[in-house]
């Protein structure tokens, strides 16, 4: 029987502050101790973070010190703030894509996302709203919870909910080993040795990992996926471009915020929105825009999901193909060696080489040919290589995505001291709270689940 | 029937089984003049199931009594027969202590002790019924014509209440082991309006120890080395006794399967609920028909009678059934019976109906503890004795009620699940029940609970220095071991020999002992000048060291826990009008007045939306 541990105060709590699809920048607000901390570590500027002054920087991703987006990123100490506490607020100006990798970066260093009405509910209860506010915050609290819980609840109907059920089934499998080992040494039960305890838990951490996997793929489906073509002048950007597009069937749906200039078209490439991003002409000219096409170049490429970098085949690499490829590591890539009618200067050696991670074609995109295989790509990439869209589960929730990996990491918490053989009773701490955290999700976090299957598959007592 | 009054008293206590014994002891010790009666004065602290105290959960509840100044541990450590700690290879957490009780010491050492107890008095007499005075209990009425008055009452009354004996198809009105029942008191609880309900429980058969044959059974003995359950005593030698595995097989599963037809249990007599943990073998056998044996344990009563207890196999099946299917078993071929197995079906009150502090709502200064509460098990029973012994004389006294949180310990866990959350079955307490098992641990009871206990005043001088001297120690030699640095040359023979990895770089002999091969024990050498520790002292101490990571884990995620417990809501708060609040969070805050969010927050019914509301209340009254 668990109590149902609910925060007050102490944590610290994250949402975006602005309503999705509204105006081109998008607001991360973080409130509660820890805001300044995690700012620290996610946040790249010069100079140091002063409470209230409008801070710019880099939001690098510090596992693999990727940049996710170009920032402006305010502190502001407690208690003077709207909810009472440190509060941090990040202006996003990218995609919604980068908002949401920012929003997830904040929530894996320790923020939780928000409940309902919570920044409003901390700043009634810091002193920071009136008296006279309380029975509206207590409206807020209660309309956004009525209407985040039917949201929840139609988004958890059918075959996610299915999937986390089942994997909280397979977490109190192993719950029950334990509890009747612990709970019961002398019954003639069947000890339950480190092996057998190790394999169940490798099996669940799989199995969420595997419904993490497919959090990029709901997301991309949701929102598209935006894709930057890069290459030197006259190298074929406009032909690829031309090719995608009178191929695929363009969309006049977009979602708001994400175009940002006449140079970005939106395609559906097999059923995938896709926005391809094309920075040509932008080193063409030598004029005062030029320097804006920099800027925009910059952030197209650090904003993709995808960057494909057209190389002519025919000519030995210049400087610029150099300086792009070097670029390229970290990110998800996909190198066309194109006019290979025109010669083989450029062999897909040279390019793995320089970009090992990337994936190459051999293309003439004049004569259309490689098209089929950089669509192949593109759905690859958001499918994983694995799903297909029929039978596909999907995580498109950033509140299930962070349950989702917290309770992962807690099995594989649980699995590492397995390993090491420690004491069962520690082991099954990290168990319980991934049945807690998968709980979450569905909404179930009181119960005497794991006492009454003890009792109902094992014949106990005096 | 003529009524006359036979004396005055603060406190009396109904039943002098563990409940009843803790409850009576707890409030004389804490000065109130107080007397306990019971049906029948052999019945006091009687074990009329298994012959043991202890086990999983069960061993950490003894030891929490043991804290808090009451008797169980202290009594079973001058009784015991046998000794276990179960559990050692499973964790810190979970190591729990058993002992095999010698039964009739264990309630003639019990009757002795409260017969020494200067404000307690023991009578026998059988209460009928309640003095009430404007809602509020002031006396009891025997069934000789005697009334006592008092200003608080415990119900202590075990299986007696309305108590029902099943053995096959003959049913009789019983207490537990023949004795008489407690009928007239039964049906005037019903008439005061209180929620009862019906459980059962059952036991299994006596056999005479000369009509086993031993060698065909398995022997179990007690542990070589004795640790104690009470808190008072370091080191105890004894001889030991011991106990005997043996198994059910198919000719007994046949046997009790013809029969089933019999069974008071099964043939539909029986309306009570049993509780899933104590089924019979009829039971057992109904529900897994494809288990090929059960494991039963024979063990001696005690060692002034040849009866011995026959564990695993309870039953309501018929006398000449019984016989039969325990001759089937290997070694009990030629087995007597002494004492048949029996189903015992008894009144209890709906826990729901009772606050923090075991105080019943319906009827005030009337304070309920152990079985009838709804819980099985001596331990429970005792634990819950103790609380309301305490409560009871808190409230006489005008001061706030002795409460202990889920993160606290077992003994809050097993209240608050009873009093917030309320159980269908007789309730046993289980680790896997609480939240911060690692640090309600059985070695660390005292450094939780008795700095409390001496507060309520019911722990002694001589308890107190001891534990502060336990603190005191741990914590100096604890620091002493991190300034201990241990040299490569020194340990790595050692080490080697330990089975664990050689020392590459001096280090503390605290951060050595984090391996799970370094006790403090087996590092003696290298530490020539350490100074002489005591039993419980040294277990505290190295599983602090042990498990520090781990422990700061829970200590954060009980700091947490405890916000909305300190949140206190007060009973005259009328949720009705709290506008926010859905309308069966309003009903079921009102019905219960939890004394704290945290409370509310694990009634069923009460939303984490509806806590927030509350929150908002809270600052709006704190403001206005």
């Amino acid at each position: 029987m668990r109590a149902f541990v609910f925060s007050i105060m102490c944590e610290t709590i994250a949402a975006i502050s602005t309503a999705y699809g509204e105006g081109g920048i998008g607001i991360i607000r973080i409130s509660g101790p820890e805001s300044i901390s995690i700012l620290r570590r996610i946040f790249d500027c010069k100079g140091s973070i002063i409470s209230r002054r409008m801070t710019y920087g880099k939001i690098i991703d510090p596992e693999d010190d990727s940049i996710i987006d170009e920032v402006l990123a305010v502190y502001m100490k407690e208690p003077s703030t709207y909810t009472g506490e440190d509060v941090v607020e990040i202006n996003c100006h990218g995609s919604m894509v980068s908002l949401r990798k920012t929003l997830g970066l904040v929530l894996r260093e320790g923020a939780r996302m928000a409940e309902p009405g919570e920044f409003t509910k901390r700043a009634f209860l810091n002193g920071r709203l009136d008296l006279s506010q309380a029975e509206a915050v207590i409206d807020v609290i209660k309309a956004k919870a009525d209407a985040s819980y039917e949201a929840a609840l139609s988004q958890m109907e059918g075959s996610l909910s299915r999937k986390v059920r089942e994997i909280r089934a397979a977490v109190l499998d192993i719950l029950v080993e334990t509890t009747v080992n612990i709970d019961y040494p002398d019954e003639d039960i069947e000890q339950l040795t480190y092996d057998k305890l190790l394999a169940g838990l490798e099996t669940v951490g799989e199995e969420i990992r595997k419904l993490l996997a497919t959090a990029d793929t709901g997301r991309m489906i949701k929102e598209g996926i935006r894709v930057a073509i890069v290459g030197k002048p006259n190298v074929g950007k406009s032909s690829l471009m031309n090719c995608l597009l009178r191929q695929s069937r363009a969309i006049v749906t977009e979602i708001p915020g994400t175009t940002r200039d006449t140079i970005e078209e939106a395609v559906s490439i097999r059923s995938i929105p896709v926005y391809l991003i094309d920075t040509a002409g932008i080193r063409e000219t030598e004029d005062v825009v030029e320097k804006i096409g920099i800027e925009r170049t910059k952030e197209a490429f650090n904003n993709a999901d995808l960057i494909v970098l057209i190389v002519d085949a025919s000519q030995p690499l210049t400087e610029e193909d150099e300086d792009i490829l070097v670029r390229l590591e970290n990110r998800r890539s996909l190198v066309l060696l194109n006019k290979t009618d025109l010669g083989n200067a450029v062999t897909p050696g040279d390019i793995a080489d320089r970009s090992p991670n990337s994936d190459i074609i051999e293309t003439c995109l004049i004569e259309e040919k490689g098209i089929d295989e950089i669509e192949d790509k593109i759905e690859a990439l958001v499918y994983g290589g694995k799903l297909s869209q029929k039978d596909s589960i999907m995580v498109n929730d950033v509140r299930h995505e962070e349950i989702l990996r917290k309770a992962e990491q807690a099995v594989c918490d649980a699995a590492a001291i397995t390993r090491t053989q420690e004491a069962l009773d520690i082991i099954e701490i990290d168990i319980r709270e991934a049945y807690d955290r998968l709980g979450e999700i569905i909404g179930e976090t009181v119960s005497d689940d794991v006492i009454d299957e003890v009792f109902s598959r094992f014949c106990l007592g005096k | 029937m003529e009524k006359f009054l036979m004396g005055e008293y603060d406190i009396i206590v109904v039943g002098a089984g563990h409940a009843g014994c803790e409850a009576g002891l707890a409030a004389a010790r804490m000065g109130k003049k107080t007397l306990m009666l019971s049906i029948n004065l052999e019945a006091v602290a009687m074990m009329p199931c298994n012959p043991s105290i202890g086990g999983t959960g069960k061993g950490h509840l003894v030891r929490e009594i043991d804290a808090l100044g009451g008797e169980m541990g202290l009594n079973i450590d001058k009784t015991f027969i046998q000794s276990r700690m179960l559990n050692t290879a499973k964790g810190p957490a979970v190591h729990s202590l058993r002992a095999q009780a010698d039964k009739n010491r264990y309630h003639l050492e019990m009757k002795k002790t409260i017969e020494k107890e200067p404000l307690l008095d023991m009578k026998q007499g059988e209460v009928i019924d309640l003095v009430t005075n404007d809602g509020r209990a002031c006396g009891v009425v025997l069934r000789t014509g005697a009334v006592y008055r008092c200003n608080a009452v415990i119900l202590a009354t075990g299986t007696f209440l309305a108590g029902k004996i099943f053995i096959g198809d003959s049913v009789f009105d019983s207490g537990p082991n023949g004795l008489a029942p407690s009928m007239e008191l039964a049906e005037k609880l019903r008439e005061y309006g209180l929620p009862m309900r019906r459980f059962k429980t059952g036991t299994p058969a006596r056999a005479l120890a000369d009509s086993l044959d031993y060698d065909k059974m398995i022997p179990q003995d007690g542990d070589s080395e004795i640790v104690p359950f009470s808190f008072m005593n370091d080191e105890l030698e004894k001889d030991q006794i011991k106990c005997w595995l043996t198994y059910t097989n198919e000719k007994t599963h046949e046997v009790i399967r013809q029969n089933i037809h019999r069974s008071a249990m099964l043939g539909g007599k029986i309306e009570g609920v049993g509780p899933r943990y104590c089924p019979s073998i009829e039971d057992k056998i109904n529900r897994f028909p494809d288990r090929a044996r059960h494991q039963l344990f024979i063990e001696p009563e005690g060692l002034d009678t040849d009866e011995m207890y026959i564990q695993g196999m309870s039953s309501s099946l018929p006398e000449d059934v019984q016989q039969a299917f325990y001759e089937t078993i290997e070694g009990l071929e030629h087995l007597k019976i002494v004492r048949p197995a029996y189903a015992i079906e008894y009144d209890c009150i709906d826990p729901l109906d009772l606050k923090m502090n075991l105080e019943n709502r319906t009827i005030e200064n009337l304070f309920c503890s152990g079985q009838f509460n709804g819980s099985s098990g001596y331990e429970e029973a005792a634990a819950q004795g103790l609380m309301a012994g305490i409560n009871a004389v808190l409230k006489l006294d005008g001061k706030e009620p002795f409460v202990l949180d889920r993160s606290q310990a077992y003994i809050g866990v097993l209240l608050d699940d009873l009093v917030t959350k309320g159980t269908n079955e007789p309730y046993r307490i289980m680790t896997s029940r609480a939240e911060y098992r690692l640090m309600l641990r059985q070695d660390n009871a005292d450094l939780r609970l008795t700095e409390l206990g001496y507060q309520v005043g019911l722990v002694k001088q001589d308890r107190y220095e001891r534990f502060l001297e336990k603190k005191a120690v741990v914590e100096k030699e604890t620091q002493r071991l991190k300034l201990k640095i241990i040299s490569p040359e020194a340990a790595n023979s050692l080490l080697e020999e330990l089975g664990t990895a050689p020392l590459k770089s001096a280090q503390s002999l605290h951060e050595l002992m984090r391996r799970p091969e370094v006790t403090y024990d087996n590092t003696a050498s290298l530490d020539p000048e350490r100074p002489e520790l005591s039993r419980h002292q040294k277990t505290t101490m190295e599983v602090e060291i042990k498990y520090g990571g781990y422990i700061q884990k829970q200590l954060a995620q009980i700091e947490k826990f405890k916000k909305l417990e300190n949140r206190k809501l007060s009973s005259d708060i009328d949720y009705g009008s709290i506008k926010g609040l859905r309308i069966e969070a309003q009903q079921k805050l009102n019905d219960m007045k939890p004394l704290s969010l945290g409370q509310a927050s694990r009634i069923s019914g009460v939303s984490p939306a509806d806590i927030n509301v509350l929150l908002i209340y809270l600052e709006k009254e704190r403001r206005s």
